[in-house]
């Protein structure tokens, strides 16, 4: 044998020893990371997994208590479950859109003000937040109603002789859930507005960008992942929405949240609600597979680690 | 005032005397009802005189129904020892059976309604639908009826009906298409769903809670409007703008049971017979405006006679108004529910 074949053997060999020893400590690495998180994935199987498959299970039995798919049935049998699946969805979306036309510009012009000014601002944004969600409902209802705030107002200064019809229907729902779910979408969007280099807008201006286009192809482009959270949790917060649409949209709007409601209670099994809370979780994680395939992995950074 | 005190306090004790229970003194026992002004003076018309003579403690609980119960009698946790339901929600719950038996030795039934004593629950107290409208409005040229409700030429305005409580609505449907008042029930629910189709366009809310459907008249939302008594009673009060009558009104009776497996069962039904007793019931309604169910509470001399004719279970009341059969809407609320929402939602 040759002394350089001898060589290369043995520093493979070595390097064989080498790679099975880096092999191990990776998997004692990761089996220790595990033992680590186990408490917390025990909990989240404790809290969320056996309850949903609970849900789940529940949603399969009938009055009798015979194993049946009667309580989805129940969805195409009766016009108003349909109904009420779309209603909550509209709202979901219009409530969405309406907090995304009130929260960018906002969250834009908190994130560009000086920082004493943005905190005082700050403020304004999150009080609302430490009122409860009744009171902020009622309050919206004062203000609203044929005989409220503003339908005086107008009919004293002449603008309207006839009031506008705002409360107890879509636009007072829209309305007062507009008004509750802005800060879930301001607070994260400025987050994410506060963390863009400014030195990268400084930078376009440089190379000869008017503002405009500095904010269309650097600002709005790098807000994106901010807005794109925001719009995920307003979006599934509305869809379980309760208290605003059920005293504010005079029982023409009902949404899911009140049909499951009222479901439990008009049926003698769990079954019949919990297949309500079955088919609005399926299609709520089957809507947010889709936002994170239309916006992509990135955009959705609620749940991709970056 | 004094005189009517010291009667009921020698008629508790000598209801007291009839049960002869010394060994329960001091138990606990847990009521559950709903909440509010209307638990505010059960406290003081039933819990209290109760939990005096006994000599035991009552601790008061509220509840939001029928599911309450079940789910403490389906997850073997029952904390309560008494609680009250609608009276269709007793006849559902009994059929279920989620209720402990009545004993009616120890429950003196006289002077209730027989649809109201069932072998595991008993009526305990009523509430009155009725037809409210604003007086600024109409003057005193308001609808009475539920035909006038629902004619829309005659009596122009905003409306609002009950959109939670389908059992009352389709009563007053029913009375609207001027089926006669001993004739609501059984309902015919088709003819009642056809005479909701007539009106729902002209609805401007449909409310889901008391407190919504008092909102809804007292801030001019609507002009007229279905709505418990006590709370047509409270605005009234407040000195808003509205006149009411028990013409044409739905009764529905409250009830209460003993949850099956409750605790403290002895002392629980002993209390119950106190809450009926007509000496407790005539207390009911020198604090609230429902009535009281046992009809011999107007026997007893404690409720003044310029109060009797407001409340809405006093004899002559009775005769204007519509009975709600619990035991019809216990084998037809689904069905009609499911209904109803589907028409008044499309």
């Amino acid at each position: 044998m040759s002394a350089p074949a001898l060589m290369q053997e043995t520093a493979g060999a070595g390097q064989d020893l080498n790679a099975q020893a880096l092999r191990t400590d990776a998997r004692r690495e990761s089996l220790r990371l595990l033992a680590l998180l186990s408490p917390s994935l025990f909990l989240v199987f404790a809290i969320i997994i056996v309850p949903i498959g609970w849900l789940f299970w529940l949603s399969l039995f009938d009055e009798a208590g015979a194993f049946s798919a009667a309580n989805y049935a129940r969805f195409f049998e009766q016009v108003s479950y349909i109904k009420t699946f779309t209603t909550t969805f509209k709202v979901a979306f219009i409530v969405t859109g309406a907090c995304v036309l009130l929260g960018y510009p906002l969250a834009y012009m908190l994130s560009q003000l000086p920082r004493r000014a943005a905190s005082i601002c700050l403020i304004f944004v999150i009080l609302p937040f430490w009122t409860s969600v009744l009171v902020r409902t009622y309050a919206w209802l004062v203000i609203l109603q044929r005989k409220g705030l503003i339908n005086s107002w107008l009919i004293d200064l002449g603008v309207i002789s006839q009031p506008l019809s705002l409360a107890n229907n879509l636009s007072g729902v829209v309305i007062g859930m507009t008004h509750i779910l802005l800060p879930f979408l301001v607070l994260p969007l400025y987050a994410s507005m506060k963390t863009i280099d400014t030195d990268c807008l400084r930078a376009g201006m440089n190379l000869g960008a008017g503002p405009v286009a500095t904010f269309r192809q650097i600002f709005f482009p790098l807000s994106l992942p901010g807005l794109a959270s925001g719009v995920v949790i307003v979006f599934v917060l509305c869809l379980g929405f309760f208290v605003t649409p059920a005293l504010m949209g005079g029982g023409k709007v009902i949404m899911w949240a009140m049909r499951m409601e009222q479901t439990t209670s008009l049926y003698s099994n769990w079954g019949a609600g919990a297949a309500l809370g079955v088919v609005l979780l399926v299609v709520t994680l089957a809507l947010l597979g889709l936002f994170q395939w239309l916006l992509g992995a990135r955009a959705t950074g609620v749940w991709s680690s970056r | 005032m004094n005189r009517t005190r010291s009667v009921s306090v020698v008629a508790v004790a000598a209801l007291m005397a009839s049960f002869a229970a010394p060994a329960m003194a001091g138990d606990t026992i847990t009521v559950a009802s709903w909440g509010g002004t209307y638990q505010e003076a059960q406290t003081k018309a039933f819990f209290k005189p109760t939990a005096d003579a006994l000599g035991i403690t009552i601790k008061e609980d509220t509840t939001n129904g029928l599911d309450d119960v079940r789910l403490q009698v389906t997850g073997n946790a029952v904390k309560w020892d008494i609680t009250e339901l609608g009276a269709d929600e007793c006849a559902r719950g009994s059929k279920e059976g989620l209720f402990e038996k009545l004993d009616y030795g120890i429950i003196d039934k006289s002077g209730i309604n027989p649809k109201l004593v069932h072998d595991d629950w008993v009526g305990i107290s009523y509430t009155s639908v009725v037809l409210i409208y604003r007086t600024d409005v109409f003057g005193d040229k308001g609808p009475k009826t539920w035909a006038d409700f629902w004619n829309v030429e005659k009596f122009p305005g905003r409306r609002a009906l009950s959109g939670s409580q389908s059992t009352e609505t389709l009563s007053v449907a029913a009375l609207a298409e001027g089926v006669p008042i001993d004739k609501v029930y059984p309902v015919d629910i088709d003819g009642a769903l056809k005479s909701v189709d007539k009106i729902r366009g002209h609805v401007d809310a449909w409310w889901t809670s008391g407190a919504q459907a008092m909102q809804l008249v007292k801030d001019g939302e609507v002009d007229m409007a279905s709505i418990w008594n006590g709370r047509a009673g409270t605005l009234k009060k407040e000195g808003a703008p509205v006149s009411f009558s028990f013409d044409q009104g739905v009764l529905t009776a409250d009830c209460m049971v003993i949850p099956k497996g409750a605790k403290n069962k002895e002392a629980a039904m002993k209390a119950l017979a106190m809450f009926v007793s007509p000496q407790l019931q005539a207390n009911l309604p020198l604090y609230v405006d429902n009535g009281p169910v046992n009809e011999k509470a107007f026997e007893t001399g404690k409720i003044p006679q310029d109060r009797i004719k407001d409340i809405n279970s006093a004899p002559e009341n009775v005769k204007k108004q519509v009975l709600q059969d619990a035991e019809f809407w216990r084998d037809n609320l689904v069905e009609a529910t499911e209904k109803f929402n589907n028409l008044i939602q499309q």
